[in-house]
């Protein structure tokens, strides 16, 4: 029975292609919108998140403002930051301007960091070739530096930049290493937002001379058991609270990890509204499919009517109508599915992110489109299985 | 005669036409035996179809008694009145009624499709049935690629697949020509000699004669006509 009821929909979903085409376009549309855009957003996700779990994951960044009479945090203060439990290292970060020298080539304005031994101790890839900044380095405030390709390509065209020399701010500094352009990108810098194309770094401890600054006003705290995150950041508030005397605003603390949750949740809240507003497609395509079963339903009023009369209970009449309406929403589903994986295939190799099979959004297109099958087919489906044979016989 | 297969007993039927109500069959009684071929002679309007409709359980009685092969059909519920209609009654309309989009073929398995016949043998029994009102190189035809007559075959072979208690007929000539109708009634009579239980309805007293019994309808009341009178 169930085998002829799919027949027969079949049949009469052919013989009428072009209008069974237009009903299910609104589901196409609905389905394809919801898929490409759950899809295309859980890429840009994935990304997001990976990219962060690259670099900041296991890791809380604290900006000391300080206050008039303390302006940053000291030597002795990063110790003592650093001997909490479940911290790995702390690392200061100092930012200054300089000009860059080499062989007559200036370049001016290039942002100097300020690093220690630490930061290389947690990015063992950070380094292509040549070696990191070490604790000896720090120690005798060495006059070393760790520069990025533009810098080589710039300053040492077409010779190894290990062990060369160039001048910073007018003092002469050896080449120690070079960047591996992979894994430059920090969180840190990314959140400056003036990643420039030129990178150099050096020990932080040669960098406040440099500058002539005494305190360090931005460090990263790495934390060797992230499910202690919640307790380092207690522990490190009350340091810098008693090293700022407990004056309001005097720091901030970033907790990366914290970051990637609240822009998961967001979003997830947006993939949310988006699938929402590409579900009224859905309920538009389904209003579609209603009417097309309704007139369906009074175009074979015969049918059916002769199909009471030959014994057709009213479920057989109601399941062949339900079945029919299903097939058209599936069949819809199904196209907005290919359409839909197409179109996000397209627009995350346009963004440059990884296409990744959401399974999601498949179950939900065509989960979507069979309950849209059914909730709209139940009431024209029951209209037929009620019409009285005599009535439905006489309209000949 | 062979025994009562068919009994209604003051059968009324009224329709409610807004104010007032409309008395379509004013207490018709009628018996009818195992083997018969009945005709039922009436003009239009005067409650043929109606009847039909009642004895075919499309429609139920007002008031009064029917009782097909033993079973009180108001005490039926829609799911056993379709069981009835399946296994009991084989229609023959006067416009066929056939599906246009299914095969002659497929046309004379309806009736088994609803009674759950496994498809081989539905296959098989309307292929016999075909065979028998002599469409046997027509089973895959569709009704548009066939001529009326040949099309109220396919019907009549559908009307038989399920083999009915009776056979109820609707003008079954009405939409054929004279030569095509005298065959499908010739059809009728071999039928009717093997034994099978016919009853038609018509408005031609030509095609009554066809039938061994005759009742007329006038007005909602029915009363024992005779051959001659045709």
């Amino acid at each position: 029975m169930l085998k002829e009821s799919i027949k027969m929909s079949w049949k009469n979903i052919i013989n009428n292609k072009m209008r069974s085409f237009l009903t299910v376009l609104g589901i196409v549309i609905g389905v394809t919108a919801i898929i490409s855009l759950i899809t295309i957003v859980q890429g840009l996700q994935n990304e997001v998140t990976s990219r962060f779990a690259d670099l900041g994951a296991g890791k809380i960044a604290v900006q000391a403002f300080g206050t008039p009479l303390k302006q940053g945090l000291s030597d002795n203060n990063i110790k003592s930051l650093s001997e909490i439990e479940n911290v790995s290292g702390v690392s200061p970060n100092l930012t200054l301007v300089s000009s860059v020298v080499k062989n007559g080539k200036v370049l001016e304005d290039i942002k100097i960091e300020g690093r220690n031994e630490v930061f290389f101790r947690n990015s063992p890839d950070f380094i292509a070739r040549g070696r990191p900044l070490n604790i000896l380095d720090m120690e005798s405030k060495n006059k070393v530096c760790i520069i990025n390709q533009a810098v080589a390509k710039e300053l040492f065209l077409g010779e190894d930049p290990v062990d060369k020399t160039l001048q910073i701010g007018g003092t002469t500094y050896l080449v120690a290493g070079i960047i591996d352009e992979e894994v430059t990108s920090d969180v840190i810098t990314l959140f400056a937002g003036n990643q420039s194309d030129y990178r150099i770094i050096i020990p932080y401890t040669t960098a406040m001379g440099m500058a002539g600054i005494g305190s360090i006003n931005v460090l990263e705290i790495y934390i060797s058991d992230t499910s202690y995150t919640d307790e380092v950041i207690e522990q490190v508030e009350l340091i810098l609270n008693q090293t700022f005397n407990f004056k309001d605003n005097s720091f901030e603390i970033i907790n990366l990890d914290s970051i990637v949750d609240t822009m998961n949740t967001m979003n997830d809240m947006m993939t949310a509204v988006l699938a929402g507003i590409a579900s009224i497609a859905l309920l538009v395509g389904g209003i579609g499919i209603m009417n097309m079963m309704l007139v369906s339903v009074s175009e074979r009023t015969t049918e059916i009517g002769l199909r009471k009369a030959l014994g057709a209970e009213p479920k057989n009449i109601q399941l062949q109508f339900l079945i029919e309406s299903i097939f058209l929403s599936l069949l819809g589903g199904f196209f907005g599915l290919i359409l839909g994986l197409l179109i996000s295939y397209l627009a995350c190799m346009g963004i440059g992110i990884d296409f990744r099979l959401s399974y999601l959004a498949i179950f939900l297109g065509v989960g979507f489109s069979a309950g849209v099958g059914i909730i709209f087919g139940w009431a024209p489906a029951r209209k037929a299985s009620m019409l009285n044979p005599i009535d439905a016989l006489r309209s000949v | 005669m062979g025994k009562e297969i068919l009994l209604m007993q003051d059968i009324v039927k009224t329709y409610n036409m807004g104010d007032e109500d409309q008395v379509v069959l004013k207490g018709i009684n009628l018996s009818v035996d195992e083997g018969e071929f009945l005709s039922v002679l009436g003009p239009s309007g005067s409650g043929k179809s109606t009847l039909m409709n009642i004895i075919g359980c499309l429609d139920m009685p007002t008031s009064g008694t029917y009782i097909l092969r033993g079973r009180n059909i108001s005490e039926q519920d829609q799911k056993q009145l379709a069981r009835i209609r399946n296994k009991e009654i084989g229609f023959i309309f006067q416009s066929f009624q056939l599906l246009p989009r299914l095969t002659a073929l497929e046309n004379v398995e309806l009736p088994l499709i609803y009674s759950k016949i496994p498809p081989s043998e539905r296959r098989k029994r309307a292929m016999e049935m075909l065979e028998k009102v002599g469409l046997a190189d027509r089973m895959y035809h569709r009704p548009n690629q066939l001529s009326g007559g040949q099309q109220q075959r396919v019907a009549i072979a559908r009307a038989l697949s399920n083999n009915p208690t009776l056979l109820l007929a609707d003008e079954p000539t009405g939409a054929l020509d004279q030569k095509t109708g005298k065959q499908v009634m010739e059809l009728f009579r071999e039928l009717n000699n093997e034994g099978h239980t016919i009853i038609m309805i018509t408005h031609d007293s030509n095609i009554a004669s066809y039938g061994n019994r005759i009742v007329r309808i006038l007005d909602g009341n029915l009363r024992e006509g005779d051959l001659k009178d045709a």
